[in-house]
């Protein structure tokens, strides 16, 4: 009887839900093109099983790539030995611009890289992925999975014109590489109000039935000291344009600023090309970590002193290495 | 290597907060969803015996979901950052340890079979798509980027949603587009309910309704 007494109230909930607000509550605050760059609109699953002209294998491949990119903790412990996924950096599935759209690297590589100093390939930029942000070390050159990988970076570039470099979208690096003036305590409190619910208070991330659901964010199981998202200026960029998830651009740049400095002031895994001593290291590759705490005192602590690689059995892996055509 | 060892005390600190802030007690819980709070209607009277809930009536399934969220959906009818003209007027007379004791009922009771009404296949599979790959030309993130794999909640923030009555998830999507829902943290839900469509709302309903339900488990 009860039950029957409560219906009316039921049906008068839909007119209610007729009225919508004009103004979101939560706008999606993405940076413009700026004048006179490329924007692309990568295609979609949709559009690939809607294309004939695609063979059915190489559709098969490109899926396998995709699902490579979207679960990369399938290869936990082969090639990823910490808690990411390629789509815990390149949201959207690798096709959102302000996200690191991957697409890019297909259509402007081989070019010459400033993080290592020489011509990267494709494949080469992947196998920095892998050993950087996830900890690991890449499928082999030439091999099945990283003709998958190569096969769904390059059907996203479909119709993008190929070395059109001034790209909208690109990257992450919206705010610009000029630091400001950082707050570790501000940042600190920027990370528990909007980031602790999902990533936790001790930056861990959550994982659900051994599945990583919110990635951690320093420590053992996140990007180690080589990653670019060390890079305060990355993280910040990426942080305003992405996080937190669903609310691009709701932070303020100084907020993102100061959180991704909060973060990127914490322990994690040591860089794969560390020479067994952090300040060297440091100045090793200091066109890289200028823009990092690496080898910094933050707090009256040292960091990245330390032989830790993480769960990940070595240091470095075999596919980094120089190349010269000299 | 001490950096190991000092993650792991922490997140053991964090879980020891966690289950001390569940403290409700079931068999107390169990008297009071029997008897309601003296002003309005026994939670059993809608959301049955067995806390499945009903389609129909749009009564969500509460066995087995999460206690602290459970308790704090009841705190905040009476805050009003959540408003239903049913819920508020028979939660408002219990205090807060016994709106922690009747999550606890529920949080433990098993969780019953339900049965999702029948969808065509090109909804479920609009839905289904909206749940695990989102619409990101639209910036919806996919449901289980949050609420954890198969839906099935994350902690004590991230109900669990699969296998949820379809009539109630389509009505707090619409809930929070209106504003009379508007108790998630951080504005993380309305964000993406705002950007629904009624047809896309239909939809992830349908297919999330269509999915089986578990237990919360939290994070961690």
């Amino acid at each position: 009887m009860n039950f029957a007494r409560v219906l009316p109230f039921i049906a008068v909930l839909p007119l209610a839900a007729a009225v919508q607000a004009a103004d979101p509550v939560v706008p999606v605050n993405l940076p413009e093109p700026k004048e006179g760059q490329y924007v692309h609109n990568a295609p979609t699953v949709d559009d690939l099983m809607a294309d004939e002209s695609i063979h059915p294998e190489l559709k098969k491949v490109i899926l396998k790539g995709r699902d490579m990119f979207m679960n990369t903790q399938q290869y936990r412990g082969e090639y990823v030995f910490n808690d990411m996924n390629c789509k815990s950096c390149h949201m959207g599935e690798g096709r959102k611009n302000w996200s690191g759209p991957i697409w890019p690297a297909a259509t402007t590589l081989p070019d010459f890289r400033g993080k290592n100093g020489h011509v990267n390939s494709l494949e080469e930029r992947i196998a920095g992925c892998f050993s950087f942000s996830m900890n690991g070390t890449p499928p082999a050159y030439g091999s099945d999975d990283m003709l998958a990988m190569l096969a769904y970076h390059q059907w996203l570039a479909k119709d993008a014109p190929v070395y059109e470099k001034n790209i909208a979208g690109r990257g992450f690096n919206s705010l610009g590489n000029k630091l400001p003036e950082l707050s570790y305590e501000q940042g600190e409190k920027v990370y528990q109000d909007n980031c602790a619910i999902c990533h936790g208070a001790d930056g861990q991330g959550q994982k659900k039935d051994g599945q990583v659901v919110f990635p951690a964010l320093w420590g053992d199981n996140s990007y180690n000291w080589g990653a670019g998202m060390t890079r305060i200026f990355t993280a910040a960029s990426f942080i305003k344009n992405n996080m937190p998830l669903g609310k691009p651009g709701s932070l303020s740049d100084q907020e993102a600023w100061n959180v991704a400095y909060f973060v990127n002031s914490q322990e994690r895994p040591q860089d794969p090309r560390y020479t067994g001593d952090v300040k060297e290291t440091r100045e090793k590759f200091l066109n890289f970590h200028k823009h990092t705490t690496y080898g910094t005192e933050v707090n009256g602590k040292l960091l990245g002193d330390h032989d830790n690689t993480g769960s990940k059995p070595f240091l470095k892996p075999d596919v980094l290495r120089p190349r010269t055509f000299d | 290597m001490n950096g190991p060892v000092r993650y792991l005390s922490l997140v053991g600190a964090l879980l020891v907060s966690a289950s001390a802030l569940a403290q409700g007690n079931p068999e107390q819980g169990k008297q009071l969803v029997m008897q309601g709070d003296g002003s309005g209607a026994p939670c059993m009277a809608c959301h049955g015996q067995d806390g499945g809930g009903n389609n129909a009536g749009g009564f969500p399934r509460l066995a087995g979901l999460d206690e602290n969220y459970l308790a704090k959906q009841m705190r905040d009818y009476n805050s009003g950052s959540r408003t239903s003209p049913i819920m508020q007027p028979n939660v408002d007379n219990f205090s807060d340890q016994q709106l922690q004791d009747i999550a606890a009922y529920y949080a433990a009771m098993p969780v019953p079979a339900t049965k999702a009404p029948a969808a065509d296949d090109a909804l479920m599979a609009q839905g289904e798509k909206l749940a695990l790959q989102g619409d990101w030309d639209n910036y919806i993130p996919p449901c289980s980027s949050c609420h954890g794999p198969d839906n099935g909640g994350m902690g004590d923030v991230f109900p669990g949603i699969a296998g949820q009555h379809p009539n109630y998830i389509a009505s707090q999507l619409r809930a929070w587009q209106a504003g009379s829902r508007s108790n998630d943290p951080n504005n993380l839900m309305v964000a993406v309910a705002e950007r629904l469509t009624d047809q896309q709302i239909t939809a992830v309903a349908a297919w999330l309704g269509a999915q089986p339900a578990s237990a919360a488990k939290g994070g961690k």
